[in-house]
């Protein structure tokens, strides 16, 4: 199969899995207890003052027709307004959206680098005592969860010897950066040592292979066999974990911008769903829906590449 | 209880006992030097992120309240023992029986320069009164006729009232009704009258206020005033120990205890203004039976809640709202746990061995913690609670309709407020269902009777019949607790939504 073709069956296979992606979140927000007019009317839930505000947002419309409508809306390029403040969703967007690409981008340019010369230098030293304590660390790291990483390093580092700012609060991160420092580390343990592992486990296979033997029977240098033939192998599997690791960053993100108080898209997230808003929270999901479509089309259009056996066989 | 503020409990005394407004320096450390003029300063407030709105009617959360509060002026505000205060108005007076109202305006001007007109307010008030919107103050508004009030000259106004109605000044100082210029829409560069103006706005992030150097009041001490949001107590507190806030508003009592001897912020506690109860349902089984409320009220073990739930922040209640408020009836005498006459009364109510679900939610802090520790003391008295968590975001209309004992917390508001919204056979989110008539009847002889003595008399009746039979099972209030920076001074100690809460403009950094 050509790349071109390949590409064009994905991207028409990512737009129906948007769909789905937008129809299931509509029916979960909607599954969830009460809507956006309860949601706002708190602690104050007089019955009539409920059924005016769910009036007055269009909540008295039947499901599929408020479903209709917004699509129909989204076709145009119109993404709605908020139920509860009536600011136009793409506003929300705009300014949720380039603190959470600083925060994911970051960790993403630090992730590839670290994560392949990590993998390459253990495998390279398979079986030996590096690779081992390297190995423990990984494992060990890996289980831990993003927010309980979170508490302990604002805990230590921010609080307690006070060399970091613990949140992000009424900070622009472009200003000041130093308020990225522990987000970023936080975001980046986990992936780094999924991605390290698979790299060493991929380039160790790789170098177990009858073409690394045979290539190093010609007599080849020992770098020129590993990082030339071995190593592109060894990414094709990398390259797709990378892609799942933005769509784990996405999540990621929510727990960290919480903890942070970085006002991203993953805050104005969690909000909307408090708030039962539903066309920030259907905003939100049509923009994470397309990212992960996007850059998992991406990744497994240069694994094609790298490796075209692993590419045309998934 | 252990009381490591004991300047904060005695002074509170004082302005109940004396009825004494809070005035001038009520910082827990006596200042050296008069208050400076100049500074921002940063305050960190929950918040409900980029859906934010600048509409002073439409404020619900603390910070929109804060805000509101720092931008505007209501016509009055409560003082500590939720006693109205003039604010906008210099002053209110009734007609003999109460169901005409002359309010006099002081001179005030908004932040363009326009005068506060009665034209302002009467539009205000119009606005909330809308019938196509949903404004929270428009119940409590809703006894004025405003057909028939009118505008006397630019600074008075005459409201004529649909009944008579001797707490009128609670409307005028009831939650967000507060005063924009006439026929205002846009909110997206409020123009109010209040002690700062307005600057900036981020939805989410940030609010950038300054001084209003002309305000009626005296102008404030702070340059500038930031409100940044952060929902997690964690992140206030921390963003309070790195000093990237000076002000950090509802902090855990955990937390205040493990900061307060450090040194490095100071903690204030706000009593009495988180009211902790347990709602009994009166008009279904099984608390339709006024012996099974009773020894639910018995087996209580009110100092265990306190302690354990507010972690000592706080103190033990009487089964009533509103200790320390205008009316409170304090002659009542506390109840105390007594196991043996609950199980009596559980026996003669045919309750043995009563199993019943209690709705409770992560809807406030403490809720989920209070209903597991009363379920542990309902048992010691044979009866089962079995605790059901459920949504938060949807909790307070579901326990208003279902279910029959629900977690429940109220913040501070007059006990007339109180009765009305929660109360009468016609309120609307009488969460215990207590509908009868000889109480209505109460309540609107107490809000007819123009004689203080005898319509506190009234009140105390009132009183006397929720203690003794009510749905409220009311076990604490909550302190609020509010930690600064040691550079902060200024910040005064009042029940939360009081004109003393989070109000900075007598605030000031040293």
């Amino acid at each position: 199969m050509s790349l071109g073709r390949y590409a064009c069956r994905r991207l028409l296979l990512g737009l129906v899995q948007v769909l789905a992606v937008l129809v299931a979140v509509f029916l979960l927000v909607e599954a969830l207890p009460g809507d956006a007019a309860v949601a706002l009317a708190g602690d104050n839930p007089d019955p009539a003052r409920v059924a005016a505000i769910r009036a007055a947002m269009g909540l008295d419309q039947p499901l599929v027709t408020r479903f209709g409508e917004w699509l129909h809306a989204l076709v145009r390029g119109d993404l709605g307004e908020s139920l509860v403040s009536g600011r136009p969703v793409a506003d929300f967007l705009a300014d949720g959206l380039p603190t959470t690409l600083l925060l994911a981008g970051l960790t993403m340019l630090l992730l590839v680098p670290s994560s392949v010369v990590l993998g390459v230098f253990v495998a390279r030293r398979a079986g030996g005592r590096v690779d081992r304590v390297v190995t423990a660390l990984t494992i060990g790291l890996h289980a831990v969860p993003e927010f309980a990483l979170a508490i302990v390093l604002v805990a230590l580092f921010g609080v307690e010897l006070g060399w970091l700012p613990p949140t992000a609060l009424g900070a622009d991160p472009l200003a000041d950066p130093a308020v990225l420092v522990l987000p970023v580390i936080v975001l980046l343990a986990r992936p780094l040592c999924a991605v390290t592992r698979l790299v060493r486990a991929a380039m160790v296979d790789a170098l177990a292979s009858d073409y690394v033997r045979h290539a190093r029977r010609l007599g080849l240098s020992r770098a020129r066999v590993d990082y030339a033939h071995a190593l592109p192998n060894a990414l094709a599997p990398a390259v797709q974990q990378l892609a799942r690791t933005t769509d784990w960053l996405l999540g990621g993100v929510i727990v960290v911008e919480a903890v942070f108080v970085i006002p991203g898209l993953g805050t104005s997230l969690v909000d909307a769903v408090a708030g039962r808003d539903m066309p920030v929270v259907q905003g939100l999901a049509v923009l994470f829906g397309v990212t992960t479509v996007l850059v998992n089309l991406l990744a497994d259009v240069v694994a094609f590449r790298l490796a075209p056996r692993a590419g045309s066989a998934a | 209880m252990s009381d490591p503020f004991p300047t904060l409990r005695r002074r509170g005394f004082l302005a109940l006992a004396g009825g004494l407004a809070l005035a001038g320096c009520a910082s827990n450390t006596p200042a050296a030097s008069g208050p400076r003029t100049g500074g921002r300063l940063r305050a960190a407030f929950a918040g409900g992120g980029a859906k934010e709105v600048l509409d002073p009617h439409m404020a619900s959360l603390f910070v929109e309240a804060a805000r509101s509060k720092a931008l505007y002026d209501k016509l009055a505000d409560f003082g500590a023992d939720l006693t109205p205060v003039p604010r906008l108005a210099e002053k209110w007076e009734p007609n003999a029986d109460a169901s005409v109202w002359r309010v006099t305006l002081r001179q005030a001007a908004f932040h363009d320069g326009r005068p506060v007109r009665a034209a302002d307010v009467l539009a205000s008030y119009a606005r909330i009164l809308d019938p196509k919107r949903a404004f929270r103050a428009k119940a409590s508004l809703a006894v004025i006729d405003l057909k028939a009030s009118r505008a006397v000259d630019d600074r008075t106004i005459e409201f004529t009232l649909s009944r008579p109605y001797v707490e009128f000044p609670n409307v005028l100082a009831t939650f967000s009704a507060y005063i924009i210029p006439e026929s205002t829409e846009d909110f997206t560069k409020p123009v109010g009258s209040g002690p700062f103006s307005f600057v900036s706005f981020a939805p989410g992030r940030s609010t950038l206020l300054k001084r209003h150097p002309d305000h009626w009041e005296g102008a404030a001490h702070l340059d500038e005033l930031e409100f940044v949001l952060a929902n997690e107590k964690s992140a206030r507190v921390n963003a309070l120990l790195a000093g990237q806030v000076e002000y950090a508003h509802d902090l855990s009592p955990v937390t205040a205890r493990a900061h307060e001897a450090g040194g490095r912020v100071k903690i204030l506690r706000s009593p009495n203004s988180g009211i902790q109860a347990f709602a009994m349902k009166v008009d279904r089984p099984p608390f339709d039976n006024r012996d099974l409320r009773e020894a639910m009220f018995l087996l209580a073990d009110r100092p265990q809640l306190v302690e354990s739930v507010l972690s000592g922040s706080g103190q033990v209640a009487n089964d009533l709202y509103g200790k320390g408020y205008l009316h409170y009836a304090d002659d009542i005498p506390q109840r105390t746990r007594d196991l043996d006459k609950a199980r009596f009364l559980v026996k003669r109510a045919g309750a043995e061995g009563l199993k019943v679900t209690l709705n409770t939610s992560e809807a406030a802090t403490g809720f989920v913690e209070a209903a597991t520790v009363f379920a542990e003391q309902a048992k010691q008295a044979g009866i089962t609670i079995e605790v059901a968590v459920g949504d938060k975001d949807t909790f307070w209309a579901d326990t208003l309709k279902n279910g029959s004992l629900s977690s429940f917390r109220s913040g501070a508001m007059p006990i007339e407020s109180h009765v009305s919204q929660r109360l009468l056979s016609k309120s609307t989110t009488n969460v215990t269902k207590w509908a009868r008539p000889e109480f209505d009847a109460l309540y609107d002889k107490a809000v007819s009777t123009v004689d203080e003595k005898a319509r506190d008399a009234v009140y105390r009746e009132m009183q006397r019949t929720l203690h003794a039979e009510g749905g409220y099972l009311v076990w604490g209030f909550a302190d609020w607790v509010i930690g600064t920076t040691t550079a902060v001074d200024g910040v005064l100690t009042a029940p939360a939504n009081s004109l003393d809460w989070a109000r900075f403009d007598r605030v000031w950094l040293r």
